[in-house]
């Protein structure tokens, strides 16, 4: 179920890492809306400012060697102008993440019944009894088997597959409006990867949340998203619903990320690979940052940035050749 | 002395360019009292295979199922246990056969992370000339040796030699590692994860070099992945492998269009649909692969087989065949006691 009103909206945002060295522009200029309920895959290589952007809306990136413009505004309230109180709600209560590696996202001294336990006293108020009962509820609500055994079982004793179900656990502890998913099966075997994806649909529709699930994997974005935006040198270059983005891309890099993924059929046929390798971003780029790449490539598409624009409704994308 | 010449055929097409029969890896855990071995990983067991000359093997599985252990046996990285390999007719590390060297020039290997395989203080000409210099090629044709190579893998010499691994990409430094794999002029490629790290786009232009290279320098491949897409696209057979042991292996048609045995079936049924019409509505087996420490009697898929019964417990099932491919399953033996065994 998705309602009207946007749950988040992101405006013209810029990511610059600055260090003595060298000055990195991460993401550059990446606007979307994200209603309740609804979830959105944002899909990428490495190094296009899927996981920095992502990250932007916790605010995790260090802040003294992060430049940020633009605006990231949460049911209203400015993310980027936030003060520590209203940061700690925010990443604790209204906004959970999950990441790849739950390996290394718990801490390995701590079981797990403690830390979900923590987690929910330290934001709700309630009793070390209360908090205990209700983590044990929320081991049971991601599935995982006598829940009771496994809140004192540290994270090394348990596998792959129950460590992201217990870290979604975690995630979902303090009723979060909106979840933020880094590659969280791209760690996983495959047999267990549907069985996650599968969960977090399912927690998605009970609890109606916001998802925005970024992946480098086009099959498990299509698995799990309503909308797919695809990032590329830190910017957006097409936004669509999923079905749009699967039967009809429009850029050339999202017409060549589908053509160049091997799948069925596709045995003894040459891949249509896209040429080179993606941009360096220590500098601003002045023009479209797929024109080394591309076969379509015109002299206007390095004049100036492209705009993204609609080509329908809810279809956007940024490439001077869309129609 | 060792002039590199590319090796020649000896036992002719119909002799198995490699093979490998009853190979054996069980690593030791210490723990407990004085650190005395308590508990085995048996992470290889009594595994046979053949490579055929001029094909390529796919080898599928998950974490753990010890498939890199089949790697690495295969080229000698680890001693087994037990078993043998013979190398175009030749037993290898036997008194009248060849040595583990002499194997490593004709079985190569390239693995996954491109940047830890490769030495940062070299660059990338010292890489690559290392093996043929080792092996007694002059320097001159040393030198020859690595443009020819970086030409090979469509690298210009002229940009890349003086290079080191850290000034370039991921996909550069993996042709590399592939370049270096094919100085010795091999005749076997393992391929373990080889594409797994690299971004879907850069992974599409190695794809169609290692095809390209193979028909060119006529390679036969081992590819190791995690990847059923990508291993469907290259491989002629595929083995597919569940904690230590061979569950199926045949041609790649015959895996992929009928596969018998449970667990390739739910492997195969567990990939993404790429149509939002079609989405998997449940997934077709629940919970993790099992510890390879102390696996399951019987048949080590048990645990988590939706048709399992009393017989899997107590009995292994032999690899027998099953039409085109060969299937470790009591449900393909028939008289196994199993209640949906196929008929005599």
């Amino acid at each position: 179920m998705t309602d009207k009103t946007n749950l988040l909206e992101v405006r013209d945002l810029h990511v610059t890492f600055v260090t003595p060295d060298r000055t990195v522009h991460a993401v550059n200029g990446v606007s979307f809306d994200l209603a309740r309920g609804e979830t959105l895959g944002i899909l990428g290589e490495s190094g296009s400012g899927k996981s920095v952007t992502l990250r932007s809306i916790l605010r995790l990136h260090p802040e003294h060697r992060t430049r940020w413009s633009g605006s990231i505004r949460l049911q209203g309230d400015e993310v980027l102008e936030m003060g520590p109180k209203a940061l700690s709600d925010l990443r604790g209560q209204r906004v959970s993440m999950i990441f790849q590696e739950p390996a290394t996202a718990f801490d390995p001294v701590f079981t797990i019944g403690q830390q979900i336990a923590e987690t929910v006293r330290r934001h709700t108020g309630k009793s070390e009894t209360e908090a205990m009962k209700r983590a044990k509820d929320l081991l049971e609500m991601v599935r995982i088997p006598s829940p009771a055994t496994r809140l004192k079982a540290y994270p090394h004793e348990m596998s792959g597959g129950m460590r992201q179900r217990a870290m979604i656990a975690l995630a979902l502890s303090c009723n979060p409006t909106l979840l933020l998913a880094d590659e969280p099966t791209t760690a996983l075997d495959a047999t267990v990867q549907i069985q996650v994806l599968l969960l977090i649909r399912e927690l998605q529709r009970e609890f109606n949340l916001g998802v925005i699930f970024v992946t480098h994997d086009i099959g498990v974005a299509v698995e799990v998203s309503d909308r797919i935006g695809v990032m590329y040198a830190g910017k957006l270059v097409e936004m669509a619903p999923v079905e749009r983005m699967v039967d009809a891309p429009q850029h050339p890099y999202s017409r060549g990320l589908l053509a160049s993924t091997v799948h069925d059929g596709m045995r003894g046929q040459r891949l249509d690979s896209i040429p080179g390798a993606p941009p360096d971003l220590a500098e601003v780029p002045t023009g479209c940052s797929f024109a080394p790449r591309c076969k379509f490539v015109r002299p206007d598409c390095t004049a100036a940035v492209p705009s993204l624009r609609d080509v329908e409704a809810a279809h956007a994308v940024r490439c001077v050749l869309a129609a | 002395m060792d002039t590199l010449l590319p090796i020649q055929d000896r036992g002719g097409p119909a002799q198995p360019l490699l093979l490998a029969t009853g190979l054996r890896k069980h690593f030791p855990v210490a723990g407990g009292l004085l650190g005395r071995t308590t508990k085995v990983v048996r992470a290889v067991d009594d595994l046979t295979l053949s490579v055929a000359k001029g094909e390529t093997l796919g080898v599928v599985g998950e974490s753990g199922c010890g498939k890199s252990t089949v790697a690495r046996l295969l080229i000698r990285l680890i001693t087994p246990d037990k078993g043998t390999m013979v190398l175009d007719g030749d037993p290898v590390d036997e008194p009248h056969g060849i040595t583990v060297n002499e194997l490593r020039r004709q079985v190569q290997m390239v693995f996954q992370d491109s940047y830890a395989s490769l030495n940062p203080r070299l660059t990338i000409a010292e890489t690559l000339a290392f093996a043929p210099r080792a092996h007694g090629l002059p320097a001159a044709e040393a030198r020859e040796r690595v443009r020819d190579l970086l030409s090979k893998v469509g690298l210009d010499p002229a940009n890349y030699a003086t290079r080191y691994p850290h000034e370039l990409s991921g996909g550069q430094r993996q042709r590399v590692n592939i370049a270096r794999a094919l100085a010795l002029r091999p005749r076997l490629i393992i391929l373990d994860e080889a594409v797994s790290a690299l971004d879907k786009s850069v992974e599409a232009q190695v794809l169609n070099m290692l095809v390209d290279l193979k028909t060119e320098l006529d390679l036969t491949y081992v590819f190791i992945s995690h990847d059923l897409n990508v291993v469907q696209y290259l491989s002629d057979r595929v083995l597919v492998m569940y904690l230590g042991k061979i569950v199926e292996i045949g041609p790649v048609e015959a895996i992929y269009g009928n596969p018998q045995h449970p667990y390739t079936r739910a492997l195969l049924s567990a990939r993404p649909s790429m149509d939002p019409r079609k989405r998997t509505k449940e997934a077709p087996i629940q919970g993790d692969p099992p510890n390879p420490i102390d696996p399951p009697s019987g048949c080590r898929f048990r645990t988590r087989c939706p048709f399992a019964e009393d017989v899997c417990a107590r009995l292994e099932p032999p690899l027998a065949d099953a039409g085109a491919q060969a299937v470790a399953c009591h449900m393909r033996v028939a008289g196994s006691g199993h209640s949906k065994a196929v008929a005599a």
